[in-house]
């Protein structure tokens, strides 16, 4: 994960090949390059053997232009784009798991829960964990609320993103 | 389809591209492939170090416009490709590196001379590949050679595991290829073109820079003629020498940080730069924040990736130089009258003038030896370079007329670069002759080549211009560190006539500017590679000179 950059966020959405070592080469550009991840996701796309790897960046508009240059130049990453914050679904999951000795701070846990449309999807009887999802910032509002409860654990997947309407970065 | 092993698969695939020539060295994980080698028609030469085999195809590569092509065993055999191949990808040069690894099932579990090559290589390659079954080697083969000499060309790494060279499967050669994430775009925008027309239209002092892009696209014709309708003078790149003809009275000589007086003062003149096949590194620019400033930037590119990297250009082209200087010219042809440019081309003539009284040739110094070099060689005879002061002092005093007879290690900067790499070059063009302009320091690294130059007859020239120190970094000291000489002195060995009769080639040792020519001329016409070695002072600086970051009009002169 990157240090804290200067500079505004970006969402790049790139569809690249589904096989072993793309990952690497593209993960490996970005260090190369000195460029800071701040999130990186990917996964099956909707087309037969290309996934889609969406990754945040902290910059200016001059190096998310050679971010995606960059991208581009790699043999395996077939499509790249950046995607208008104002035009874009994100969402990021996380599972947190709280302590929870205590029946009044479970049945708050559970009450808070509800309120940022999570689920509690394994309760023991001295910890509970939650999955809560949605943008960034309702999740670190999340984890915030938890904290004093006794928060113990958090596991973000970091963003994915789709464009949304008919808008696509798709491989043609 | 033919039932074959994969290694004759991989053979096979070779012979299909054209390849006439591997340089390389056998090993545990490649004896497949060396087992069919040995009753096939295809030329192997056997090197004496790996580097030298990924330098020597790099040679053969520059030199021919061909891809050239070199192989390694596994583990330290694939690991001594790795200076070769990074050399390669900075310099955009075609060659496939293929290389042995263990059996598929030790993959992965340490096994005796594994290296992962393809993790090593992945930021040095344009691409590389494992080959994962005997079926996949063809059309393997073909993608890498059309990674490698397409678009902005580089170096293509093949992997073969030792099992998947003995597997016998039905193999289909077909010339297909499986990319979609590679489509290099050479076709300029006609809008783009507009702009550039435009600009150049308006231009009082317009200037060029000519890089190596416009010896890959083979755009030289179409680069003078544009120049002489501009009236525009020519500077070009390191990588770029040789792009047009350096006695060309619109030619500035090299930019940069030991580029001429010329074209570091005419340069940063200029109201519009047109920029061709060149990225604008820091050894061309000196201080970039400010290099050209005033002017208006036309940036033409295959390499998207370059546009905007170091220089933001007013107008960016992406697109193969060739199309798109003819694109510019032919738009140019029919609208543009040739402008009066007395004042321009006589600012020019007065620089170029003042740079004449300022050189200083005589004597036994590497310019004056070099300005004598010329003289006696044919225009198409092929340099190659070491690193360090031999080479700016061949990139500064000793001209070139033709496309890829310079060759040198631009991008990297390759202490040992230049001898493999000749010996590669002269297998490519046997009927030109081949020198190595060297330095003591840059030639001890690979001259255990002198053993495959010998033993396959590939005659070249060796001249080692020899101070007995690292000259570039005792510059550098002498003029950045007090004098402070650390680590440079060499002493005076070895003696290198007595090395190049130990390996059988021709040795002489000069002592005068005439004894000098007459050996040039005894090692050309000699069928053993000579080595010829010329004392010059260890105090000699290369000039002129921008110091790092400066601005390139800042010139030291001595």
């Amino acid at each position: 994960m990157a240090m804290t950059r200067e500079g505004k966020t970006y969402i790049v959405s790139a569809i690249v090949e589904h096989k072993p070592g793309v990952l690497y080469s593209v993960s490996n550009m970005f260090r190369r390059r000195g460029f800071n991840i701040e999130t990186i996701t990917v996964g099956a796309s909707e087309q037969k053997d290309l996934a889609r790897l969406t990754v945040t960046i902290k910059g200016d508009e001059r190096m998310v232009e050679q971010v995606v240059k960059q991208l581009q130049k790699l043999i395996d990453v077939v499509k790249v784009s950046i995607l208008d914050p104002e035009s874009t679904v994100t969402r990021e999951l996380a599972l947190v798991k709280i302590s929870t000795l205590d029946t009044k701070v479970r049945s708050d846990v559970i009450n808070y829960t509800e309120i940022f449309k999570g689920h509690v999807v394994d309760v023991a009887h001295d910890s509970l964990v939650v999955e809560i999802t949605g943008d960034s910032d309702k999740i670190n509002a999340f984890i915030e609320l938890m904290k004093p409860f006794g928060l113990k654990e958090v596991a973000r997947t970091g963003i994915t993103a789709l464009s949304r309407g008919m808008r696509s970065a798709r491989m043609e | 389809m033919v039932k074959m092993t994969g290694a004759k698969a991989l053979i096979e695939s070779l012979k299909r591209q054209k390849v006439e020539v591997v340089f390389g060295i056998p090993g545990g994980a490649v004896l497949p492939i060396y087992d069919v080698l040995y009753d096939s028609d295809m030329k192997h030469i056997l090197m004496r170090h790996e580097q030298c085999a990924a330098h020597a195809s790099d040679g053969y590569a520059r030199a021919s416009g061909k891809v050239g092509v070199c192989m390694a065993t596994s583990g330290p055999g694939a690991t001594n490709l790795v200076t070769g191949i990074a050399n390669a990808y900075m310099d955009s040069s075609p060659i496939v590196a293929l290389t042995g690894n263990v059996p598929r099932a030790f993959i992965g579990k340490d096994a005796f001379q594994e290296t992962d090559i393809v993790g090593v290589t992945t930021p040095i390659t344009k691409c590389n590949f494992q080959i994962k079954n005997a079926k996949e080697i063809s059309k393997i083969v073909n993608t890498a050679f059309y990674v490698a000499s397409t678009g902005r060309p580089g170096p293509v790494l093949i992997d073969l595991p030792k099992d998947t060279q003995t597997e016998v499967d039905d193999i289909e050669f077909d010339d297909g290829i499986s990319l979609r994430g590679y489509k290099p775009n050479i076709e300029p925008h006609p809008l783009q073109i507009d702009k550039a027309v435009k600009l150049l239209v308006q231009a009082e002092k317009p200037v060029v820079i000519a890089g190596g892009g416009v010896i890959t696209s083979r755009a030289s014709q179409e680069l003078l003629a544009l120049a002489e309708l501009l009236i525009a003078p020519i500077a070009t790149t390191l990588m770029g020498k040789g792009s047009i003809p350096e006695n060309h009275p619109l030619s500035l000589g090299m930019l940069g940080m030991h580029g001429t007086i010329t074209a570091n003062k005419i340069v940063p003149e200029a109201d519009v730069l047109l920029a061709v096949g060149t990225r604008f590194s820091d050894r061309s620019t000196g201080k970039v924040e400010t290099f050209c400033r005033d002017a208006k930037i036309i940036h033409i590119d295959i390499d998207a990736a370059e546009v905007g990297k170091n220089i933001r250009p007013h107008v960016p082209i992406v697109a193969d130089a060739k199309l798109a200087l003819k694109a510019i010219y032919d738009r140019l042809i029919k609208s543009f009258n040739k402008k009066e440019r007395s004042l321009w081309m006589k600012r020019i003539q007065e620089q170029k003038k003042q740079q004449a009284e300022m050189e200083n040739k005589d004597g036994m110094t590497p310019p004056h030896l070099l300005v004598e070099l010329r003289k006696i060689l044919p225009q198409d005879a092929i340099i190659t370079t070491e690193v360090g002061q031999n080479q700016m002092w061949s990139a500064l005093y000793l001209k070139t007329y033709k496309p890829r007879t310079f060759i040198s290690s631009g991008g990297l900067g390759t202490m040992g670069f230049g001898f493999p790499a000749s010996l590669g070059a002269k297998v490519a063009c046997p009927d030109v002759p081949v020198l190595d302009i060297a330095g003591d320091g840059s030639f001890i690294m690979t001259e255990q080549d002198l053993a495959t130059s010998v033993s396959w007859k590939i005659p070249v020239t060796v001249i080692v211009l020899n101070n007995s120190v690292l000259g570039m970094v005792a510059q550098w000291q002498r003029m950045f560190y007090n004098r402070r000489y650390s680590a440079i002195d060499l002493g005076k060995i070895p003696d290198f006539v007595k090395l190049a009769e130990a390996y059988g080639a021709q040795g002489i040792r000069v002592g005068s500017p005439e004894e000098f020519v007459k050996a040039v001329k005894m090692a050309m016409k000699s069928e053993v590679t000579t080595v010829i070695d010329v004392p010059i002072s260890s105090e000699q600086n290369v000039f002129p000179m921008v110091p790092p970051g400066a601005e390139i009009d800042k010139i030291m002169i001595g």
